[in-house]
């Protein structure tokens, strides 16, 4: 993976991996190696999916060569226009956003973008918005919902930007905007947690009527690193932090945050990643054929009540 | 009764100032008399510096008479990730309660001001500063549901660290829901009046507190998304003088107004007259 080492606990995996495309390449002669390549790759895999820890879950789930938004659009949507700009001050590049067509009907996607290399890591900011970016998400929604097109929204950032012209921009404002904006959009919303859904950064473009998540994604109010340095103040507390904060599919499909986990390939959505885009193509599929059954002015109203009931509180 | 308490600056009191007849004021430290700074609504006559309040003392500041009447007194937080850092939280929320904290992190209250009914939802720093869980996301959705029941216009005083941790994703979708609800105040246009005191941040200024119809914010408040701390290691430099604080914000076209605490109640109820 583009230089960015691999934990240790993928050494193995990631070994192999390399190991198997480069016989793949090669072509005929080394078809036995090829085979014994593969079998171990298989019971690599499984063996590290079994014994995930939430940590490792969150390391998983940050891994560079899983499939960012511009794949899922390059895989599954034709027709793709990317629009650019908040119209008030810049076009934030850790945002895409645009229209294209799924199974041809016009859609419009807003998603975080994180790099691959070095320099594109850099360019989107490690998939940290600015305001600007959450501000040209908000405009392109509003599009969908004046043209009456669905909207498929793919998170996936560490959070927002915490630098001092996001704050100047008022990042706060930007965010508070996006969810009390896409409460009452009168246009179908999917999300899909595809990788890191790091707080309110995920959360600004992340209210829908459906929300999807991947097997491997981690969603939570802060990171593993921020939760240790607060309560623990100690940054070897990581992996307690992790467990605590149960950020795994699992966990948030229990506390009724989200309404479907989508499954992976075997070792993680980087395994394999046209597969895992076809997964999630399925997925979206049955999630906006479900919504198109829905009135648009009821929209608003029951993902009100989906929102509503999250939360556990006692009354006494 | 002690006649001093040492307040030093790296212990400074969460919420309510130390016990004892003689205090020492945390902007310029002058040595203040209790019942001179509680006639001035906890505000240094020297310097001006704003100290943090109670909940309960900002109700009574803002309502007519001090009167009021407590809403959704009756909700609490519990444990829903049975969450345990050097502490477990179960055992953090049995202390505070048994402290007399009893209205978790925001107190709601239904009263007059200037005449005029109004819901007023404060937030309470001294209980683990003032975070936002399931109980304050319940509570603030309950109360903006009661204004459109009512007709009532709100205002909400921020004072809070941001969302609670020990409820992990839970306290996150609060800001999600409490939106929601204000989106549908926002529809039937009535009045809510954002109030920011020292310190707003993270999801709690990224959610309510910046979406009032106007956000007012008490002199010198550290009001943010990330806290300084953070920022300063991301950019890896040192943060201008006054940078997140009220005047900054204003400068920034952030805010509408900083009000003095002595103007608040007037400035609230002119506002509110502009609207209903």
């Amino acid at each position: 993976m583009a230089g960015v080492p691999a934990p240790p606990f993928l050494a193995r995996l990631e070994e192999l991996r390399q190991r198997l495309a480069e016989l793949e390449r090669n072509g005929p002669e080394g078809r036995a190696e090829l085979v014994q390549v593969r079998m171990e790759l298989e019971e690599e895999a499984k063996r590290v999916t079994a014994t995930l820890t939430p940590w490792q879950q969150c390391l998983l789930a940050r891994h560079a060569d899983r499939p960012h938004t511009l794949d899922y659009v390059r895989g599954l949507f034709t027709d793709w226009v990317e629009l650019h700009g908040d119209r008030a001050f810049s076009d934030d590049p850790a945002i895409v956003a645009g229209f294209a067509s799924f199974d041809g009907e016009a859609v419009a996607i807003v998603g975080h973008q994180k790099g691959r290399d070095t320099r594109d890591r850099l360019y989107r900011n490690f998939g940290q918005p600015r305001p600007d970016g959450y501000r040209k998400a908000l405009r392109v929604m509003k599009l969908a919902e004046k043209f009456r097109r669905p909207v498929i929204s793919f998170v996936d950032t560490p959070g927002a930007y915490p630098g001092l012209d996001a704050e100047e921009r008022g990042q706060a404002e930007a965010i508070a905007r996006n969810l009390r904006e896409m409460a009452a959009l009168t246009t179908p919303i999917v999300v899909c947690v595809t990788g890191e859904g790091g707080s309110g950064g995920a959360l600004a473009i992340g209210v829908g009527d459906r929300i999807l998540m991947l097997e491997h994604a981690v969603y939570s109010v802060i990171s593993p690193e921020g939760c240790a340095a607060i309560l623990w103040k100690d940054q070897s507390e990581v992996q307690r932090a992790a467990s605590a904060l149960r950020l795994t599919a699992r966990d948030l499909l229990k506390l009724g945050v989200i309404d479907e986990i989508v499954p992976e390939p075997l070792g993680g959505a980087h395994m394999d990643p046209a597969l895992a885009i076809r997964s999630v193509g399925s997925a979206l599929r049955r999630a906006l054929g479900e919504l198109r059954r829905w009135r648009r002015t009821e929209l608003p109203a029951r993902r009100y009540a989906k929102f509503r009931a999250m939360g556990q509180f006692v009354e006494r | 009764m002690v006649w001093f308490k040492r307040t030093d600056r790296d212990s400074r009191p969460t919420s309510r100032l130390p016990e004892g007849l003689w205090l020492k004021c945390e902007g310029c430290r002058e040595i203040l008399y209790r019942k001179d700074l509680e006639r001035g609504l906890f505000v240094c006559p020297r310097c001006g510096h704003h100290h943090r309040i109670s909940a309960r003392t900002r109700l009574g500041h803002l309502f007519d008479d001090g009167k009021w009447r407590e809403l959704f007194g009756s909700v609490f937080s519990t444990d829903p990730l049975s969450f345990v850092d050097s502490k477990p939280y179960a055992e953090r929320l049995r202390a505070l309660r048994e402290k007399g904290v009893r209205c978790d992190a925001l107190l709601v209250g239904l009263g007059k001001i200037k005449g005029r009914r109004a819901i007023v939802a404060a937030m309470e720093y001294a209980f683990m500063g003032g975070s936002m869980g399931s109980a304050v996301g319940e509570k603030l959705t309950r109360a903006i549901e009661q204004c459109l029941k009512s007709k009532l216009p709100l205002i909400t005083v921020a004072c809070s660290g941001g969302a609670r941790m020990q409820e992990g994703v839970l306290s996150l979708m609060q800001m999600a829901k409490i939106s929601a609800a204000l989106a549908r105040l926002h529809a039937a246009a009535l009045p809510f009046l954002s109030v920011l005191t020292d310190p707003t941040t993270g999801g709690v200024t990224a959610s309510f507190a910046m979406l009032g119809d106007l956000n007012i914010a008490e002199p010198g408040a550290l009001i943010g998304f990330a806290g300084p701390r953070v920022i300063e290691q991301t950019i890896r430099q040192k943060l201008p003088e006054g940078f997140q604080r009220s005047e900054f914000l204003l400068e920034h076209g952030m805010l509408d107004l900083v009000v003095p605490r002595h103007e608040l109640k007037e400035t609230l109820a002119r506002c509110l007259a502009h609207f209903s």
